[in-house]
């Protein structure tokens, strides 16, 4: 399915078709929100912690510069290769390049969603270069041919018999099987083969510590140490807000992260990775592809804070009852929606629209972002550019004429009259969409001003009129 | 102390009785009201949909209507929350400033300034209570399920006060309605798909009534049970408080 044409309504409109569906995705994502509410409230600190991971961040987009390149001098230091890359092409061309100074054409690459806003397999891809990725839910989407709709429950979209069903095409399991501890297993056979015998592995990464030069990778099926422990040659990406100070930051970052991300007490991988061993090359690529214009962006700086839990996405209700391939970029849900627009505004100008703003988001955020209040601000960005439809403008022009003079208002107004051709919410009179699956409020007698300029010489208080 | 009554434009022109009972309730508890008749819109249907650069005329027209008052009392989470955040004026801002931080939404002005503490009303029906966002999260008029910190509820405190009312609870306490003003019909599919999971919560747990302070979820709600032919309805808080059924 295209989804380059239609925005996230249309999107949406087509995920609704299925209502059963949407219900099941509801309901399993608000498991995992309901499993973060658990694990976040046998913290009392959890308020304090998220305070703290905010200010710590703060610290980080204000001396981004030196700790970049503290990091990189220390990791140097440390026999990494540190590659700057100004964007996703570059980074895509430094780990070819890598690849071809080592004539590898295989690799495999745990998860990063940092490769997939580069969209670096698919460049790879074209440049034969065969990318197998090894989490689970990366690899039944990589089958399937579509991107991930979820930041950390990347196939959380599909079935496990839609699974089994792509199992048995590719992994050759028995037909109609659906039993996850075997597909699981059948997943492993097949992803061993890889790890044994691929020479080079990719990873993401969470964190990166200034101070020592090491970087963190946070899996829970040890995926990514079983590549990089593996492969003659590891490639790390990061975006360059991935940064931390202190190695004793992460006693903070690592306790929100699991919670927030799916109720767990900690990932059960957290991996240091500080040096590479003896014979094996190591490289980090640090990645800005557009973080630093965001940086230089003061209503939308605080969005580098994400350490990519996704519990904005499993909170909020627009996201669960849209899935995630709605949101058509890389990293889907609120956070996307206020990252999204910075990379491309004409082509993500829908996003920060695809939200009642109703803040749940930035009460999951373990690092504080105001992502609601950053959605309000991108469509004000959004419509100041230019990428307003004109009948949209035309009709909040209208509105606003109408709103700022009482006479027109009160005349037009007469008990839901003007409301109904022009209601606020209707922009461009599209009518038909409330009524569609709702009922219109029946217009009373009397509108409120009405009644009072009759009953409030009954009353002991008096208009200003 | 003298209030003035905002009365948002679609509660003026589809919901009467809301205002009606809101008005009531004040002047019952002996509050000098006063209805400002040139009033129009808090302006949240513009800024919202991103042209909050179109506002100023909305925003000095309130200003004109309000800034005379000690305080600003309205029946609309939202609209309240607007105008706390983004009330503002190029040619009156220390008006406007006053204005924001004097205008109160319905039910915490009732429980912080006029610190109720009783209620003559009564309301026989078992009631379940939509926690609308902007109040809820906004104006921060109940504990939210996201945080760890102590539970509170303005709106819960003032319906305890109303005779043999009973409360129901919800599977999903503060879950969004999916009104969102202009979201309810750029996004139409998602908002009708929220709005029945949120109606549907209130059905299986028994309410016959659905509540808010924020008549804009209801109607968005009343939309959609009435569309199922269902027999639940909803109402404004300030009907409840004002109530007086025997």
């Amino acid at each position: 399915m295209s989804t380059a044409t239609k925005d996230h309504a249309a999107l949406s409109d087509i995920f609704n078709a299925d209502e059963a569906r949407v219900n099941w995705h509801d309901d399993t994502l608000w498991f995992v929100r309901a499993k973060r509410d658990k694990a976040a409230h046998t913290l009392p600190e959890w308020e304090r912690l998220r305070d703290t991971a905010s200010q710590i961040k703060d610290n980080v987009l204000s001396n981004l510069h030196d700790y970049l390149l503290q990091f990189e001098s220390n990791a140097q230091h440390n026999g990494i290769t540190v590659h700057w890359a100004a964007d996703a092409a570059a980074h895509n061309r430094i780990v070819h390049e890598i690849l071809n100074d080592n004539g590898i054409r295989q690799l495999i690459k745990s998860k990063s969603m940092l490769t997939e806003e580069c969209h670096l397999n698919e460049y790879l891809k074209e440049q034969g270069v065969d990318v197998i990725d090894t989490d689970l839910g990366e690899r039944i989407v990589q089958l399937a041919e579509e991107p991930p709709s979820h930041i950390v429950l990347p196939c959380i979209h599909k079935k496990k018999e839609e699974i089994g069903t792509l199992f048995h095409e590719h992994l050759g399991t028995p037909e109609g099987m659906s039993d996850p501890v075997f597909l699981t297993a059948a997943a492993r056979l097949h992803l061993r083969e890889k790890f044994m015998t691929r020479r080079a592995a990719i990873t993401g990464v969470n964190f990166a510590v200034a101070e020592t030069g090491e970087f963190v990778v946070c899996t829970n099926e040890g995926n990514a140490d079983m590549g990089a422990h593996l492969a003659d040659v590891h490639i790390a990406c990061m975006g360059i807000e991935k940064i931390i100070p202190q190695r004793t930051h992460l006693s903070v970052f690592l306790r929100l992260l699991a919670r927030s991300a799916t109720g767990q007490p900690i990932t059960t991988y957290s991996s240091h990775f500080s040096k590479p061993r003896p014979g094996q090359q190591m490289h980090i690529i640090l990645v800005d592809n557009g973080r630093t214009t965001q940086l230089g962006r003061e209503d939308f700086r605080n969005s580098l804070k994400c350490i990519r839990c996704g519990a904005c996405m499993n909170t909020c209700p627009v996201y669960r009852r849209s899935g995630g391939h709605s949101y058509h970029t890389a990293i889907a849900g609120p956070i996307g929606s206020i990252l999204a627009p910075n990379l491309d505004m004409k082509k993500y100008a829908d996003l920060p629209f695809a939200s009642t703003l109703c803040g749940s988001c930035t009460n999951v955020c373990p690092v504080k972002i105001n992502i609601h209040e950053q959605l309000y601000k991108w469509r004000q960005v959004i419509v100041k550019e230019g990428y307003a439809s004109p009948a949209k403008t035309i009709a909040m022009k209208t509105m606003d004429f109408t709103l700022s003079h009482p006479a027109v208002y009160q005349k037009a107004g007469k008990a839901g009259r003007w409301f109904l051709k022009h209601i606020p919410f209707a922009v461009n009179n599209r009518m038909n969409a409330w009524y569609k699956q709702r009922d219109m409020p029946e217009p009373p007698k009397q509108s409120f001003r009405e009644w009072f300029k009759e009953n409030n010489t009954m009353q002991k208080n008096n208009s200003d009129e | 102390m003298t209030v003035g009554l905002f009365i948002p434009c679609y509660v003026d022109q589809f919901y009467p009785n809301a205002a009606i009972a809101t008005l009531k309730l004040l002047q019952r508890l002996n509050v000098d009201v006063h209805y400002p008749m040139n009033q129009t819109c808090c302006g949240q249907p513009m800024a919202n949909s991103g042209f909050e650069h179109l506002t100023a005329g909305c925003n000095n027209l309130f200003i004109d209507n309000f800034s005379q008052f000690d305080y600003v009392v309205s029946p609309s989470g939202s609209c309240v929350l607007h105008l706390k955040d983004h009330l503002h004026s190029a040619t009156e801002e220390t008006k406007a400033r006053g204005i924001r931080k004097k205008i109160y939404e319905l039910t915490e002005f009732l429980t912080d300034v006029l610190e109720v503490k009783s209620l003559t009303a009564r309301f026989p029906h078992k009631v379940g209570v939509h926690q609308s966002c902007h109040g809820q999260r906004g104006l921060k008029l109940a504990q939210m399920t996201e945080l760890v910190d102590q539970p509170f509820s303005k709106p819960l405190q003032l319906l305890n006060m109303v005779e043999d009312l009973e409360l129901v609870p919800l599977t999903r306490p503060d879950e969004c309605c999916g009104f969102g003003g202009t979201f309810c019909v750029i996004e139409e599919a998602v908002s009708v798909k929220m709005g029945k999971d949120r109606v549907a919560d209130h059905i299986s747990n028994g309410a016959q009534y659905i509540t808010a302070a924020d008549m804009s979820c209801l109607m968005h709600m009343e939309g959609i049970l009435k569309r199922q032919n269902s027999q639940v309805r909803v109402l404004h808080i300030a009907e409840i408080l004002n109530a007086q059924e025997q």
